[in-house]
């Protein structure tokens, strides 16, 4: 056996390199298993739009649906219904939807196509959980004019799901892109055409 | 040493492993009925994992059956109802028993040096074990499993830029789905239980090292006799392990009597809502999580104003974590030169008693609506907003207060009171 002098720096180089060749290794051998938790191909697939008839939707009356797994709303609102929406104005985080939760044509008092018909995702923007019907004024509090209240953290949305000041959620409800088939046929997940507005 | 021991012990240290975590282990002679917990933890987690361990012969991890299956093994299949409330039992009486645990340490001071990685320890299995009840929780896919697991993945949402990312991969979709079902299964029967036995085996091993406080808070390992053992130790092995004997015997009077008359406890071991199939359409009137959760979800939904730019959600999110990242700090936050709440002065013992009442009361403002008024004068979000503040303000000001405090000389050797 030689005695040799150790060259310290060979070995502390080699072992650098080795340690980090491994741990790339690691990192690369981890990205299938991270992968394979985002949603399947089957999950991305499933977002198939959905046809609704409201023709037997009463005016002040709520219809629920599912899209892709979440529930949807469809209102029909009286004309005292739309005379509440300028009244609380003042008291709303975001009144003219300025923040992109509705598509550009949903982007005006009623956030909808027609006044008449609301087109809501029934989530809150806060956690996620489904706000509770809460249409007449006074069901919520003596002040309250008509809209959503959720029971999980207490936010409260207008009857065009716009949130109220002082509350969790952050935003106004999402209006899912949708579009008008016919005057009482709603599709939800395709988009309106600008042209069919005009 | 008979022949066949003798065998063993040259190719494995039987003797010596008995010896030095057991028969030759010096605990303090002081324990009091405080030091139950550790043993009864351990004993709740064999009962979760043998009664887990049976119901998953029989539960199906599927969003079409998963409901069904539960129903099934509670009435088809031969004693499934027992496995089942032993189950349901044990998870909420697990977190009673670490809550004991925890607060034994606040008492005694266990966080502080040489045991602040003890405590960490401690606090990393806190924070596994809610995990592992969360998981859990959604696979009876009844109404409020669906709606629980809705609010705490989206709680990552919160989170600027990544969240919105980070909460599809934890779904595996873009709504709690059988994907969520199924994966929850999998952390909940195998990762999870793994990784608490693990953290189990690293928090006994640091015990080991340091050895148990006391209710005095005093070192006994400073203090040996000739032959090297402590004056104020005894070995744990008859000592403790018999007086751990009873405890479990008492304990287990507690867990049957649950199990066997009350096994819902007034739906806060099971909750209403959950005898109900997910419906993806409908949140359950009154959404809480199992009590052992709601007094961070107090906190969550304490924050209602934005602030610096930031919105209210996130604060909520932030302070949440917040909340549970302190308690890891603890060993750091107290400058008192004592330990034992016995030689400390009024302002730590009044700030605990504070503390606890702050988080007792938010974990029961947990379970009620924010808007109404459950105690007086203010509505329950007003009430959580001051527990908020004294929960934090018990951290916050401890670097101070702990060491303004006036405290009481410790004596050299332990006490029998």
């Amino acid at each position: 056996m030689v005695d040799e002098q150790v060259d310290k720096n060979r070995r502390r180089f080699l072992t650098g390199v080795t340690s980090g060749v491994g741990a790339a290794g690691a990192v690369l051998a981890a990205v299938p298993f991270v992968a394979s938790m985002t949603p399947s191909a089957k999950a991305r697939a499933a977002g198939a739009p959905v046809q609704v008839d409201i023709s037997g939707l009463e005016p002040g009356k709520l219809l629920k649906f599912e899209w892709r797994g979440k529930p949807v709303w469809v209102v029909r609102r009286t004309p005292e219904m739309l005379e509440s929406l300028s009244k609380v104005t003042g008291e709303l985080v975001d009144p003219n939807s300025e923040e992109e939760q509705q598509p550009a044509y949903a982007q005006n008092e009623e956030r909808s196509i027609n006044p008449e018909v609301l087109v809501l995702v029934g989530l809150c923007t806060h956690l996620g959980c489904s706000p509770l019907e809460k249409l007449s004024p006074g069901e919520v509090d003596a002040e309250w004019e008509g809209g959503f209240f959720c029971p999980c953290h207490g936010s409260k949305f207008d009857l065009a799901g716009r949130v109220y000041k002082g509350v969790p959620a952050p935003t106004n409800l999402e209006v899912p892109p949708h579009r008008f088939l016919s005057e009482n046929l709603v599709e939800v997940g395709v988009h309106t055409d600008p042209e069919d507005l005009a | 040493m008979n022949r066949i021991l003798k065998w063993f012990d040259d190719r494995y240290p039987i003797v010596s492993f008995w010896e030095e975590h057991l028969s030759k282990y010096y605990a303090p002679k002081n324990f009091n009925i405080w030091y139950f917990f550790g043993s009864l933890a351990i004993v709740v987690l064999v009962i979760q994992i043998v009664t887990g361990i049976f119901l998953t012969m029989h539960y199906k991890p599927d969003t079409e059956l998963a409901f069904d299956s539960v129903e099934h093994i509670m009435r088809d299949v031969s004693w499934g109802w027992l496995m089942r409330y032993l189950h349901s039992t044990g998870a909420s009486l697990f977190f009673v028993v670490i809550y004991l645990h925890m607060f034994r340490g606040l008492l005694y001071g266990s966080y502080k040096g040489p045991r602040e990685l003890l405590w960490i320890v401690g606090m990393v299995i806190y924070l596994t074990l809610m995990a592992e009840a969360f998981f859990g929780y959604l696979l009876p896919w009844g109404n409020m499993s669906y709606w629980g697991a809705q609010v705490i993945i989206s709680l990552f949402g919160a989170i600027p830029f990544i969240g919105e990312g980070l909460a599809e991969w934890i779904r595996g979709d873009f709504v709690v789905s059988d994907a969520t079902l199924t994966r929850f299964f999998a952390f909940h029967v195998i990762l999870v239980p793994l990784m608490l036995c693990g953290l189990v085996f690293i928090h006994l091993v640091a015990l080991h090292k340091t050895g148990s406080n006391n209710p005095d808070g005093i070192e006994i390992k400073k203090d040996k006799d000739e032959t090297g053992k402590p004056k104020d130790g005894i070995p744990f092995h008859p000592y403790y392990t018999v007086k751990d004997l009873f405890g479990v015997g008492v304990f287990l009077f507690v867990f049957f009597g649950i199990t066997f008359i009350v096994p819902e406890v007034g739906g806060w071991f099971i909750e209403r809502a959950n005898f109900e199939p997910a419906n993806a359409l409908q949140t359950p009137p009154d959404i809480i999580p199992l009590w052992y959760l709601t007094p961070y979800y107090s906190i969550l939904r304490a924050v209602t104003y934005p602030l610096f730019g930031v919105d209210a959600k996130l604060w909520g999110v932030i302070s949440m974590g917040l909340a549970i990242f302190l308690l890891f700090l603890l060993p750091w936050l107290d400058r008192s030169p004592v330990k034992s709440i016995r030689y400390r002065g009024w302002m730590f013992k009044t700030a605990l008693t504070v503390f606890v009442i702050a988080f007792v009361l938010l974990g029961y403002l947990g379970t009620k609506n924010p808007q109404s008024i459950d105690l007086f004068l203010f509505t329950n979000v007003t009430w959580a907003q001051i527990c908020y503040f004294l929960y934090f303000a018990f951290f916050l000001l401890m670097p101070i207060y702990s060491r303004l405090d006036p405290v009481k000389p410790v004596p050299d050797r332990v006490t029998m009171k």
